[in-house]
């Protein structure tokens, strides 16, 4: 039973900038899935279709019986409080502490007024920090962000998307800010969270190493189009440098072959 | 063979970059000179006797300009009245910048109110802005005549004008990112504000205001000149009665107060940033 289904979806920026044209996938519930591609050939806009921080120009887009594209305010912040987004730069509020950027996760399911005065019960407090302690920021709890390193503000960013209790998460490039080691502290946790509370998950990747080694299906995407959807581990080098739309020694990636 | 060392060729025809600027610079600098010179004759200025003419106005300066006796006898006088404007340029600093503030809401891209809405926020603030608040005294003088309003409201529409616009760059600037987060968690309208715009943008809204406070301070001198009210009065009333000694007492005060404040708000720019 997919848990989202996208339907020959279009996007076009300003009336000029084709970004998506006819895409169509679904994903299964508790897959993990990772779109690869060239800067520029719409995985974001993908992401950002499906909790409608865009609005897909064509075609339909269905999440857990919800069709997207004509939710109403209400229905869209039901959608919302289901899909939980993790960002290349963060995007948390960096002069706020941690515990207060995890607790913004809860924002999607308060009342306005209490979501404005930060009242937050003690049950969500509880489970702020027990996922505090889960990512390793037991530490850092009462910090300000901007006092984090990289690893430890996406790990912030992981919490805040848990606390919404997601049907789905969402992550734009989750480590391309991050180095090695803290890459694949990220990655296993997204891991861990897909296989231990059956989180979907869908990212957007760059690495094509990181992808193949953590997704078990890869979305092949070239200016807009799919050119692969399949299982990771058949993702052929020469699919590779079509979707990346290059010769054979012209990719980083390459370079492990070269001292082989 | 080595792509690096080797020298960029230089196209055939085509003067350097180097040339380019010299020319350009010659080019401005003949082009301000005549302009210098066409004005200095349109306006009658001769430089060299505005040159000379510099001593002169020390030396009569410092022989009227120089408070004695009788002008440090009015300072209470002055110290209120100076007390008085400074306080009305704070308040309609503050008045202005919680409509700023409100506005700047509707207009930044980053709250995805309405692209029309923030348009037409924006042409508005731009308008306010754009009409100097010396115009506004003297276009709210038909309505309110010579009466501290004017002065209130004279400075209360310019500085809105230019605060919306601080504000909205900087909303847009500093808390665009964590609002984007906060949207997609579900937040409202209202939450995203309280908890995303105001925590990431307060420093800097601040420190805009303490800069408007700044500069109302110095125009509600110069206003009230206009509209008869404050300090601007008390200078243009010794002035009128040549009571030079006492009118530069309140160049004087005002010089202080507003190097003060300049000082005061930089020491708080520098805790809350
Ligand atoms: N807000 C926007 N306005 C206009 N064009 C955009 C916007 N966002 C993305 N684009 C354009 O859409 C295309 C796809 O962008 P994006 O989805 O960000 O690609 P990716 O994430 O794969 O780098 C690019 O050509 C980009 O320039
Ligand atoms: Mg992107």
């Amino acid at each position: 039973m997919p848990i989202l289904e996208f339907q020959n979806v279009s996007k076009v920026y300003n009336g000029v900038t084709k970004a998506l044209s006819n895409v169509s996938f679904s994903v299964d519930e508790g897959d993990f899935v990772s779109i690869i591609g060239p800067s520029g050939s719409g995985k974001s806009t993908i992401l950002r279709c499906i909790n409608r921080l865009v609005d897909a120009t064509q075609g339909e887009i269905y999440f857990d019986g919800h069709d997207i594209n004509k939710a109403g305010k209400q229905e869209l912040r039901e959608v919302r409080k289901k899909i939980g987004m993790i960002f290349q730069h963060y995007n948390l509020v960096d002069r706020l502490s941690v515990i207060e950027n995890v607790l913004h996760g809860r924002l999607g399911h308060k009342s306005t007024i209490a979501g404005v005065i930060g009242a937050y019960t003690e049950q969500e407090k509880e489970t702020a920090f027990s996922i505090l302690a889960m990512l390793g920021l037991t530490e850092q709890a009462y910090k300000r962000c901007d006092e984090l390193s990289g690893g430890q503000k996406q790990r912030v960013g992981i919490a805040r998307s848990l606390m919404q209790e997601p049907r789905l998460i969402l992550c734009d490039e989750p480590i391309a800010s991050l180095d090695p080691s803290a890459s694949k502290v990220i990655m296993d946790h997204l891991s861990e969270i897909n296989k231990a509370l059956k989180i979907t998950c869908i990212a957007n990747l760059h690495q094509v190493d990181v992808a193949m080694k953590y997704a078990k299906r890869i979305i092949g995407l070239t200016s807009g189009q799919i050119v692969y959807d399949g299982p990771a581990q058949d993702l052929s080098r020469s699919k590779i440098y079509e979707i990346y739309q290059s010769n054979e020694g012209e990719l980083i990636t390459d370079i492990r072959y070269s001292y082989e | 063979m080595n792509n690096y060392t080797k020298q960029a060729p230089k196209p055939v025809g085509q003067t350097s970059i180097f040339t380019i600027r010299k020319r350009s610079f010659a080019l401005v600098f003949a082009f301000v000179a005549t302009l210098f010179a066409l004005s200095s004759a349109v306006a009658n200025f001769s430089t060299a006797k505005g040159l000379e003419s510099i001593p002169k106005a020390i030396i009569w300066m410092a022989a009227n300009f120089v408070p004695d006796e009788k002008a440090i006898s009015r300072l209470p006088n002055i110290l209120s009245k100076l007390a008085e404007t400074a306080l009305l340029a704070v308040a309609v600093t503050v008045c202005s910048a919680l409509c700023a503030f409100f506005f700047s809401l509707l207009g930044t891209k980053t709250t995805k109110i309405n692209p029309w809405i923030s348009r037409a926020v924006r042409a508005f603030a731009s308008f306010f802005r754009n009409v100097p608040n010396i115009v506004w005294a003297i276009l709210l003088m038909f309505s309110f005549g010579q009466n501290i309003l004017t002065g209130f409201f004279a400075l209360f529409f310019a500085s809105f004008g230019m605060l919306v616009r601080m504000f909205i760059e900087t909303i847009d600037e500093v808390s665009s990112s964590c609002v984007e987060a906060l949207h997609a968690t579900g937040a409202t309208f209202l939450q995203t504000v309280f908890q995303g715009i105001i925590p990431s943008s307060l420093p800097n809204i601040i420190s805009w205001v303490l800069y408007m406070v700044e500069y109302n301070i110095r125009d509600s001198a110069l206003i009230g000149l206009l509209t008869a009210t404050g300090i601007g009065n008390l200078f243009d009333l010794y002035y009128k009665r040549l009571d030079y000694a006492s009118a530069s007492l309140v160049v004087i005060c005002i010089a202080v107060m507003v190097i003060s404040i300049e000082i005061a708000s930089n020491k708080i720019r520098k805790v809350i940033m």
